[in-house]
């Protein structure tokens, strides 16, 4: 076996999605290369040598591989592909962008964001927003796999000494050009890569209140998240969603506050190792699944919190 | 511009899915079956591309059984055209729902191909980004805006982190995130209406392609259940649970 990881990175380390793709990688078996493919990218590929279970770095740096555009990095992925029996991606933005593309170039499917190795063909996925898991064997010649970064044990980024090879040749089809990105600033740590999340809901009742969390977030040094019902009644941006369809976490501790517990904010957060529920609500669904539920109004129980820390 | 817009039939978001007892698939028995609700958002933006004058012509796809047809409908009574139903009661994984639109797509030369970014059902999120590979297009996924300039598209994208947004030539993919638009629902005059709209049904054979499995569907079990666990009386008692029982802060 022979696989091809390809890292999610910010041209100066890897990302941790892109450690505990490797780590998915290792269950599989087989020799493992790393593509390094960014826009001064040069410093990731450094660092990405010292992966622990990496024999080999390819490094593509050029300005065709700006914010990783998908057409030129399928391309480049593409051209890469002989002799690998398996390609791997983490399921972030990028990944679930360029993975595809990949796979359909190749003729082959893609098995998404998978939450378990089998053996070397055979992968357990959640499906339906996580209320089934499917266990699917690939049939392709090549496996073409996102992995779901939160149901595996990242990898060492340190005590490896793979060999770094940057790699000449371009490929720009020029379908499509990165413009420009408006990016959330924070000091917290990531959603999808924290030890602790605290979340809100639509009982956080406006965005002013979101700063009750964020106190309790910073002595925690936990990220902020939020459920979906908080994104649209525009409390919160799309990017702090925890859901089906936003961010799947998998914290320590994971912290729902004022949060119903809606199917499809679980599937976001149900593998998180210990939740607590703060709802006054005392039906609230979400404490079917809290490890710790307090009945209690956030309003009085966050700076309580804040305290108390 | 002309705008080819794909709607997939799945369950109902609203109904909770149960796996069969032999563990074989999920049981869509009896279920309430819609239009996968990233596919409509996706017709939603196509209607009102037409309205701003900016879509001359809306055309709907689905791929699947005949009962789709009720899907297409639904995509006819929101303000699509026409409709088209490459019509297979054998399942369809993503890359031949691809290959199958890669055909539609070369007969109908659309502008711009809107789809949503992942159905509810196998999330993927494969199917848009396959099809613009197959074409050779450029692709804008996760999209939560979209202008159109002439022959280019700029789109706004969802990614991790923030929001991102690239410019495409056209002809391209575009697939749909949430926040793109609020669909809205069909009035009864239009769904009336939607019934005398054209909808055509083809084959997979007609459009001469091959349906190939990908993948073998091994199992399907329910998740691990997480079970509730104990009440706390105020904050302090929370607190040392987290310090001494849990041992997390």
């Amino acid at each position: 076996m022979s696989i091809l990881v390809i890292a999610e990175h910010d041209n100066e380390t890897l990302k941790p999605s892109t450690l505990s793709t490797l780590a998915a990688a290792a269950q599989i078996g087989g020799d493992v290369t790393l593509l390094v493919a960014g826009n001064g990218c040069s410093a990731a590929g450094q660092a990405a040598a010292s992966a622990e279970g990496v024999a080999k770095v390819l490094v593509a740096d050029n300005s065709a591989y700006d914010h990783e555009i998908a057409e030129n990095m399928a391309a480049l992925i593409v051209s890469l592909a002989e002799g690998f029996t398996h390609i791997l991606a983490p399921a972030t933005a990028n990944g679930k962008n360029f993975m595809p593309r990949v796979a359909a170039l190749l003729d082959v499917g893609q098995v998404s964001d998978i939450i378990k190795v089998e053996s070397a063909d055979t992968f357990a996925r959640p499906i339906y927003a996580g209320n089934a898991i499917a266990t699917v064997q690939s049939l392709d010649p090549v496996k073409v796999i996102t992995v779901r970064g939160t149901a595996f044990d990242a990898v060492s980024a340190e005590g490896g000494s793979a060999a770094v090879e940057s790699l000449e040749q371009v490929e720009d089809t020029g379908l499509s050009r990165y413009i420009s990105e408006e990016m959330a600033q924070s000091d917290r740590p990531e959603l999808t890569s924290a030890r602790v999340v605290i979340s809100g809901g639509r009982g956080m009742a406006d965005s002013e209140h979101f700063h009750l969390l964020e106190k309790v977030a910073d002595k925690l040094g936990a990220a902020v998240g939020a459920s979906r019902a908080a994104v649209d009644a525009g409390f919160a941006p799309n990017d702090m969603q925890v859901g089906q369809t936003g961010k799947i976490v998998a914290p320590e501790l994971y912290i729902a506050v004022g949060i119903s517990g809606a199917i499809q904010h679980l599937a976001g957060m149900k593998d998180s190792k210990v939740i607590v529920a703060i709802n006054k609500d005392e039906e609230a669904p979400i404490f079917q699944v809290a490890d710790y539920g307090l009945v209690a109004d956030l309003f009085t129980a966050l700076p309580e919190l804040d305290s108390s820390l | 511009m002309k705008v080819l817009v794909t709607v997939k039939r799945v369950i109902d978001y609203n109904v909770k899915v149960r796996v069969k007892s032999d563990n074989s698939d999920v049981d869509l028995n009896n279920v309430k079956m819609a239009i996968n609700p990233f596919c409509e958002i996706a017709v939603e933006e196509a209607v009102r591309l037409k309205e701003a004058g900016t879509a001359t012509e809306v055309v709907v796809v689905s791929l699947g059984p005949q009962a789709a047809q009720e899907q297409l409908r639904t995509a006819l009574a929101l303000g699509a055209d026409r409709a088209i139903l490459v019509q297979s009661d054998e399942p369809l994984e993503s890359l031949s729902v691809a290959k199958l639109l890669a055909k539609v797509v070369e007969k109908e030369q659309p502008d711009l191909v809107l789809m949503g970014k992942q159905a509810i059902d196998s999330d993927n999120n494969q199917t848009g980004q396959m099809l613009a590979a197959l074409t050779g297009m450029g692709q804008g996924t996760f999209a939560s805006e979209i202008k159109v300039d002439g022959n280019t598209l700029q789109v706004t994208r969802e990614v991790d982190g923030g929001l991102q947004t690239v410019e495409l030539n056209t002809p391209a993919v575009v697939t749909t995130d949430l926040r793109l638009n609020e669909p809205r629902y069909a009035s009864l005059p239009n769904i009336m209406k939607a019934k005398r709209k054209p909808l055509d049904t083809l084959t997979p054979a007609d459009l001469g392609v091959e349906i190939k499995a990908n993948t073998r569907l091994l199992k399907v079990e329910p998740p691990a259940e997480r079970s509730a666990g104990i009440k706390v009386a105020d904050v302090a008692e929370l607190v040392d649970k987290l310090k001494n029982e849990a041992k997390v802060i």
